[in-house]
């Protein structure tokens, strides 16, 4: 077992751009955004950015391929920039890069970026596109909900759930990300919404209705890290420390191999535990302060909560209802309105879930701040299919902790 | 152990939608009330996936049933609406049919006739050296809309397999008869056949070179026209075969039924459509007589045998007519065809661009639906690969093929996703699994809601993936099916 990165990088300053339908304001403008909140957090300047990370995943509408584009838009100092596109785990992966730069040694200071354009491809959702030579000859060109909501299916199959009651549950999902969007300024859907709104809305793809679907915006979020020691050098007090970050990636087992009953995903189980492990937390049910995980649809964030082994296998429904993960919960999940109302830009929304953990530990979120002292945060990500997948885990959480 | 040449096995397909001729007169009906008269019954009707070459195959595995497939040395393809003008639409089906590169394949084309006449090549053939022929017909015929041709024209596919051996029905022999007789034509590149006069086809047409060329054929067996047991005469039009049985001499009970009120002419495919839906009810020792016309006319006799006793009970002709479904959507109809635009949105606009050089390198994966059994661990997966997906073992190039067309699958996940692009929306997916092992993310098609649960069961079918557009290129993979 690896010696791990916790407390070995410290997060020095953070920013985030409003997400939502940025018609008129262009990838670049948005970066700017995110970076110019992120560096005056810092409180350094651009000269001192040894190198930096670009997580965008949707090239047709998008900066266009390297790392060039962050360096252009933000004027970087000729830094090695690399481009990292790992589905909708990009953001988490950027911020991989940059944290593993500053922990081995190889930068001081270095930066990650995450940024999406989705309101260019000229409808809703996320754009078609090209999964490589062999995917297209015999994949499936479905779309997003339609991929995810295979989950519902096998869940309802594997725990003997009545569709019905999953289909409430997966309503209470929305119903909570919208109450805590209403309280959030930077999100994209700032709207309260009632269960029968979610369960009598159009369906998208079955059984997920509109409601089920996280928003599809135009976002930026940014990440400034270094070691504890530069930060304090730096004039830095209460020090948000990098406590773990793992990601796993399908080997083909769940589609091509066996046992795999589509209920869960079997890459955020690994993540999971090596993420605990390597932050040293024991039993995430009682030590998690809050959770940022991807609610791309709603059946995606109530499986994920048994797959980070905060519920147990087939609970999550029940814990769901009784309002375990909501904002005055045991572990509020999504209390800045998650990817369902801050909106899912796909590069920028690991970025953005940090940047959440990281306002709540510093008591920092505003109106919607938890006023019970959290302590470790957790954000997810998922980036591809059910079948297919890559899972992101940041834990972030106070450097004495 | 006999050594005689004719009929080995047989099947057909006939695609579930099932077009209701009156909801066609109740759209045009009051631009062409002449329609009325035609205006009852059902037409077999493709799907918008479908077309002669995914036809063509789910008839071949109709005929071929758990055979050997490896005793067929050639296959030829007889449609007048083949996809491709230049590109070999029986070498389609060999890759579907997962057969060995050492097959030769041909198409046959030009006339209504081609199906008769492959089918008599072939037999005469397999009477010399050649190896056993897989013979197919299929046809997907286009008619303008509110045509006569649109009422009466169906949509299937047949499949006979010739050789010698111990057939099921001995080919006695048969006749041609080539006349530059133009009842209907279409041009290259035209969309619909432009017809003459119907009563100068059916006096001057059908009735002597029909009856003309049977007789040739009678004469040259020293056959009588009333020892023919089961007559073919594929006409859809009101009376025809009628007439044309009687005027030939033939028993009126001998008539097989056209199945006009069920499918439609399917144009080249239809006499041996019709053939193999006889074969289904035949007898030892009864005389059949196939008759194909088209700028003349082919007569085919056989004598069908004791192994017809040992004929497969499932499948055949008669369960694809049950399997059925009737539409009376005449839009939706029109839409699968292409002969209406209706808007499908900026998610259709996704380039379907293949690359040849992979399509080529994984046919077999492709068009074929082989994957791959890991020699050491048994472990099978689809795709095949380099390195086993076992996850205890990580030997390299241990995969021999694994076919998976043939093996039934039952539902793990799924979906019906209503924002994704597809003709038919929504469309259903999701992950299966074969019986044996083995698993892939599937579209589901020829289903409706309630049809697709997690546990179903399913078969799967070669069928048109999507079409590249802008290129005018057809992908073809493989679909599931319910198999209830």
């Amino acid at each position: 077992m690896p010696s791990g990165i916790k407390d070995k990088v410290a997060i020095l300053g953070m920013g985030c751009a409003k997400f939502g339908e940025r018609w008129n304001d262009s990838a670049d403008t948005l970066m700017v955004e995110a970076y110019q909140e992120a560096l005056a957090d810092a409180g350094i300047d651009t000269s001192q950015i040894d190198s930096a990370w670009l997580a965008v995943a949707y090239d047709a509408v998008n900066v266009g391929p390297s790392g060039i584009p962050l360096s252009m838009a933000l004027r970087l100092n000729d830094v090695g920039v690399t481009k990292v596109e790992n589905y909708c785990a990009s953001g988490t992966d950027a911020l991989r890069g940059a944290v593993y730069a500053v922990a081995s040694g190889a930068a001081d200071i270095a930066l990650a970026l995450g940024c999406e354009k989705l309101k260019d491809t000229g409808y809703g959702g996320l754009p078609v596109r090209t999964r490589g030579t062999t995917f297209d000859m015999i994949g499936i060109v479905g779309s997003a909900p339609g991929n995810f909501a295979q989950l519902a299916s096998a869940y309802s199959a594997t725990h003997g759930v009545d569709p019905q009651d999953l289909k409430r549950a997966m309503a209470h999902v929305s119903v909570k990300s919208h109450a805590n969007g209403v309280k959030n300024p930077k999100a994209h859907l700032r709207k309260a919404i009632d269960m029968d709104t979610v369960l009598n809305a159009p369906m998208i793809a079955e059984p997920l209705g509109l409601f089920d679907c996280c928003g599809v915006s135009d976002g930026a979020a940014c990440a400034i890290v270094t070691t504890p020691e530069i930060a304090r050098a730096l004039g830095k007090k209460d020090l948000v420390t990098v406590k773990a970050l793992q990601i796993s990636s399908s080997n083909g087992w769940e589609l091509q191999g066996a046992g795999w009953d589509g209920s869960y995903f079997h890459t955020t189980r690994v993540a999971a535990t090596k993420a605990y492990d390597e932050a040293g937390i024991t039993n995430p049910r009682d030590q998690i302060s809050l959770m940022e995980v991807h609610d791309c649809f709603s059946i995606t964030e109530l499986v994920t909560m048994e797959d980070l082994h905060i519920s147990k296998p087939g609970t999550a429904v029940r814990d769901v209802m009784e309002g375990f993960f909501d904002a005055d919960g045991k572990i509020p999940c999504q209390i800045d309105g998650g990817l369902k109302c801050f909106g899912h830009p796909i590069g920028a929304s690991g970025l953005r879930m940090v940047y959440e953990n990281y306002l709540q530990l510093l008591g920092r979120a505003g109106e919607r701040q938890r006023q019970d002292n959290p302590v470790f945060g957790l954000s997810h990500n998922l980036g591809g299919m059910p079948n297919q997948n890559v899972s992101a885990i940041a834990i972030v959480g106070l450097h004495d902790a | 152990m006999t050594d005689e040449t004719g009929i080995l096995a047989f099947g057909g397909y006939v695609p579930r939608l099932r077009l209701q001729r009156s909801s066609v007169f109740a759209s045009v009906g009051w631009f062409n009330p002449g329609l009325k008269g035609l205006a009852r019954g059902e037409r077999a009707a493709s799907s918008w996936d479908e077309d002669p070459i995914t036809m063509a195959v789910e008839a071949a595995r109709d005929c071929l049933g758990d055979r050997d497939r490896s005793e067929i040395a050639r296959l030829s393809l007889a449609s007048t609406t083949l996809p491709n003008a230049d590109r070999l639409n029986a070498g389609i089906v060999k890759e579907a049919l997962n057969l060995g590169d050492d097959v030769a394949a041909s198409d046959a084309a030009g006339s209504l006739r081609a199906g008769t006449s492959a089918l008599m090549l072939a037999l005469d053939a397999v009477g010399g050296s050649a190896g056993n022929v897989l013979c197919l017909s299929a046809e997907r015929r286009k008619a303008a809309p509110g045509s006569e041709s649109e009422l009466l024209h169906g949509d299937a596919s047949a499949a006979i397999l010739v050789g010698r051996g111990e057939p099921v029905a001995r080919y006695l022999g048969g006749t041609s008869l080539t006349a530059d007789f133009v009842d209907h034509f279409r041009e290259n590149g035209r969309d619909f056949d432009y017809f003459w006069e119907a009563r100068w086809i059916r006096d001057e047409g059908y009735s002597k070179l029909v009856v003309a060329a049977i007789g040739a054929a009678l004469d040259k067996l020293s056959l009588k026209a009333d020892r023919i047991d089961r007559a073919i005469l594929p006409f859809v039009e009101k009376g025809v075969a009628d007439q044309l049985a009687k005027r030939a001499g033939i028993r009126p009970e001998a008539l097989v039924d056209p199945m006009q009120a069920t499918v439609g002419s399917a144009g080249a495919a239809h006499p041996m459509l019709l053939l193999a839906y006889a074969l289904e009810q035949a007898q030892p020792g009864e005389i059949l007589l196939v008759a194909g016309f088209g700028q003349g006319c082919d007569v085919l006799l056989f004598e069908v045998t004791d192994a017809i006793l040992a004929r497969r009970k499932e499948g055949g002709v008669s369960a694809w007519l049950a399997r059925r479904k009737e539409e009376s959507n005449y839009i939706k109809f029109l839409f699968f065809r292409d002969l209406i635009g209706l808007d499908t949105g900026a998610r259709a606009e996704f380039d379907q661009k293949v690359p040849l050089t992979a399509l080529y390198r994984s046919r077999k994966a492709v068009l074929g639906l082989v994957g791959g059994r890991c020699t050491k661990t048994g472990t099978v997966q689809y795709p095949k690969s380099d390195i086993s997906v076992n996850p205890n073992d990580h030997s390299v190039g241990t995969q021999e093929d694994y076919p998976f067309a043939e093996r039934r699958a039952k539902v793990l996940t799924y979906t019906a996703d209503s924002l994704t692009f597809s003709p038919d929306p929504p469309q259903y997916y999701g992950m299966i699994e074969f019986e044996g092992g083995g698993r892939m993310m599937a579209e589901i098609v020829d289903c409706d809601e309630g049809d697709v649960a997690v546990g179903a069961p399913l078969r799967m079918m070669f069928r048109i993936k999507a079409r590249d557009e802008m290129r005018g290129f057809t992908k073809y993979f493989w679909k599931a099916v319910p198999a209830a």
